[in-house]
């Protein structure tokens, strides 16, 4: 058979997945570029175009800057905890001990959990009234009157933080332990021999093997982070005074709360845009470890 | 391991506790709110442990008595059924052949690094067109609506991770097949699927639990019970004047027991899919 004809019959296969992709991903992209020069409203007017006028109203915008601040320092410290967890837990999932199987098995929970529910739960840990954190850290006597954890621009996106970090580092650690795994019982029982210490023996037996594996998660992790939306609405809906609203939530606002399809649109490629960014600049990073090891 | 001082492994189990406590507490006060009475959950001190086991939310939530509390969230578990399983199967309907094709054509293999770029844009750069499409399609608050649009999520992952299983199937005895004059359709039907039937079955369960995670599309694009999904209820349930917590911790239980049942079920398999479909790219 001919090169042509199997590069033709590969693109005949592709034909369903390609039409998809057009119509639910495609057109929509590049009627949000289109929408973004317009001052569209949601329902009714066509717009006008506006040019680049959504994007200078936008990125001069406080609101703009403040969830841009938001969005950064919740994926940054959020990213950092999960992985710094989540490589100790697999050390110790590493280990050998008595529950070990049954300990993994648990890890996969928060994982599965819907991000709804997380965020369901977490609200209830955190209620001001009845709420367990506020019992539990009474009775423990660490405080002794009852909090709004959520309910304080203070406590509301460390608050929320630890909920997204409890639900995502266990998936860190089932990478690592993976890639834990695949280090070659020979070479640490060598590097023992030689009389290198626990960390010398992480950073050069261990490491080369997790260093590919972490950077994919790490990766995967800051574009979820980045784009956080479900936990945030569910637990403070971007309040209390804006202190956790994150672009995805003012994008959401901006363009359904207050119609404004045009500024939505131009605010949703911006945040594209920075994603795209991370992810380019994420995966050099990746081709450069995966060459180097 | 090699040699283990006692202080090592007293350590090693202090932590493994740790860890343990740090995973199941929360998961454990769901449960345990959603069979706590009312005025168990609302004693200072809290009673951390109900007096006496009350079942009747979980009555109430799966009660189909038209009107009642129940109705609302049935309806919308069954719409979450429904769309999870019509977007898993159109996922993998397209993305079966075109996986194929990308594992096996070299020449087109640039392809998936296209499709897994759109896995990486946010919803929201999409979310306007979709919903003045759906408004003018009038899907709007449908769930076939809702599950065409979850393709944009599910068609690119399925693709990625079946393109990789795929891979590990030898291309030689395909082109035995074929010597043997075996047509296309044949190989695939009677060589190829059946061996990347495990592959295939971890690719829809991942479509399944992300269509069943999913509730940016689901907000926008529902507004009652014809089409609300799980996701969204349970969020009007957290964010509304509902004063009895055991019923948001109830919703909470039921939506979480397909998925975390699927999970310790299939964990294995989830993880090397995971670790794989992430690793290799």
């Amino acid at each position: 058979m001919s090169g042509t004809w199997i590069t033709t019959r590969a693109w005949l296969l592709m034909l369903p997945l390609l039409v998809v992709m057009i119509a639910v991903i495609g057109w929509p992209l590049i009627d949000t570029v289109r929408l973004s020069f317009t001052d569209a409203k949601l329902v009714g007017t066509e717009g006008a175009f506006v040019g680049f006028g959504n994007y200078a109203k936008m990125l001069g915008g406080s609101n703009f800057q403040r969830a841009f601040i938001t969005t950064t320092w919740f994926a940054v410290v959020s990213v950092t905890a999960e992985m710094v967890l989540g490589v100790l837990a697999a050390l110790l999932l590493n280990q050998q001990f008595r529950g070990r199987t049954a300990l993994r098995a648990l890890m996969i929970l928060p994982w599965a959990l819907p991000t709804v529910v997380n965020a369901t739960l977490w609200r209830l840990i955190y209620n001001p009234e009845y709420g367990a954190l506020n019992a539990a850290l009474t009775q423990i006597g660490l405080i002794d009157s009852y909090r709004s954890w959520l309910g304080e621009p203070s406590s509301a996106l460390t608050a929320l933080i630890i909920a997204d970090c409890w639900k995502n580092f266990p998936l860190v650690a089932l990478i690592a332990l993976a890639a834990l795994q695949a280090v070659p019982r020979d070479i640490t029982a060598a590097s023992l021999v030689d009389g290198a210490g626990p960390l010398n023996r992480f950073r050069y037996v261990i490491m080369p093997y997790l260093a590919g594996p972490l950077l994919v998660a790490l990766v995967l992790r800051t574009i979820e982070a980045f784009k956080v939306f479900d936990l945030i609405w569910v637990m403070t809906r971007g309040g209390p005074a804006n202190s956790t609203r994150t672009l995805s939530i003012l994008v959401y606002q901006e363009a359904f709360s207050f119609q404004r399809a045009g500024s939505g649109a131009s605010l949703a490629l911006i945040v594209t845009l920075l994603v795209t960014v991370l992810a380019v600049a994420y995966a050099g990073l990746v081709r450069k470890a995966a060459g180097a090891s | 391991m090699e040699r283990q001082s006692p202080a090592f492994t007293v350590f090693v189990y202090a932590a493994a506790l740790l860890l343990a406590a740090i995973i199941l507490a929360p998961i454990l006060w769901l449960f345990v709110m959603s069979i706590s009475s009312a005025a168990d959950l609302s004693t200072k001190p809290l009673n951390w442990w109900p007096n006496e086991i009350d079942l009747s939310r979980y009555q109430v939530l799966l009660s189909t008595i038209e009107n009642s509390a129940g109705a609302a969230f049935t309806a919308s578990l069954f719409n979450s059924l429904k769309v999870a399983g019509m977007a898993t199967l159109a996922a993998i309907a397209v993305a079966i052949p075109s996986a194929w094709a990308v594992s096996r054509t070299s020449s087109v293999s640039w392809s998936l690094y296209a499709v897994i770029a759109t896995y990486m844009l946010p919803p929201v750069a999409l979310a306007v067109p979709l919903y003045m499409g759906l408004a003018y399609l009038g899907l709007l608050n449908s769930v076939f609506g809702l599950a065409l649009v979850y393709l944009t999520i599910l068609a690119p992952f399925t693709t990625w991770l079946l393109k990789s299983g795929f891979d590990s199937i030898p291309k030689e005895i395909e082109s035995a097949a074929m010597i043997d004059g075996a047509r296309l359709d044949q190989i695939l039907r009677l060589i190829t699927l059946p061996l990347a039937a495990p592959v295939m079955a971890t690719s829809a369960l991942f479509a399944f639990l992300l269509a069943w995670d999913e509730f940016f599309y689901a907000l926008l694009f529902t507004s009652d019970l014809r089409a609300k999904t799980l996701t969204v209820a349970i969020s009007d349930l957290a964010g509304g004047r509902v004063s009895d917590y055991g019923l948001i911790a109830t919703a909470g239980v039921l939506a979480a027991l397909p998925p975390v049942l699927i999970g310790l079920v299939m964990q294995r398999a989830l993880i090397s899919g995971l670790t794989s479909g992430g690793v290799k790219g």
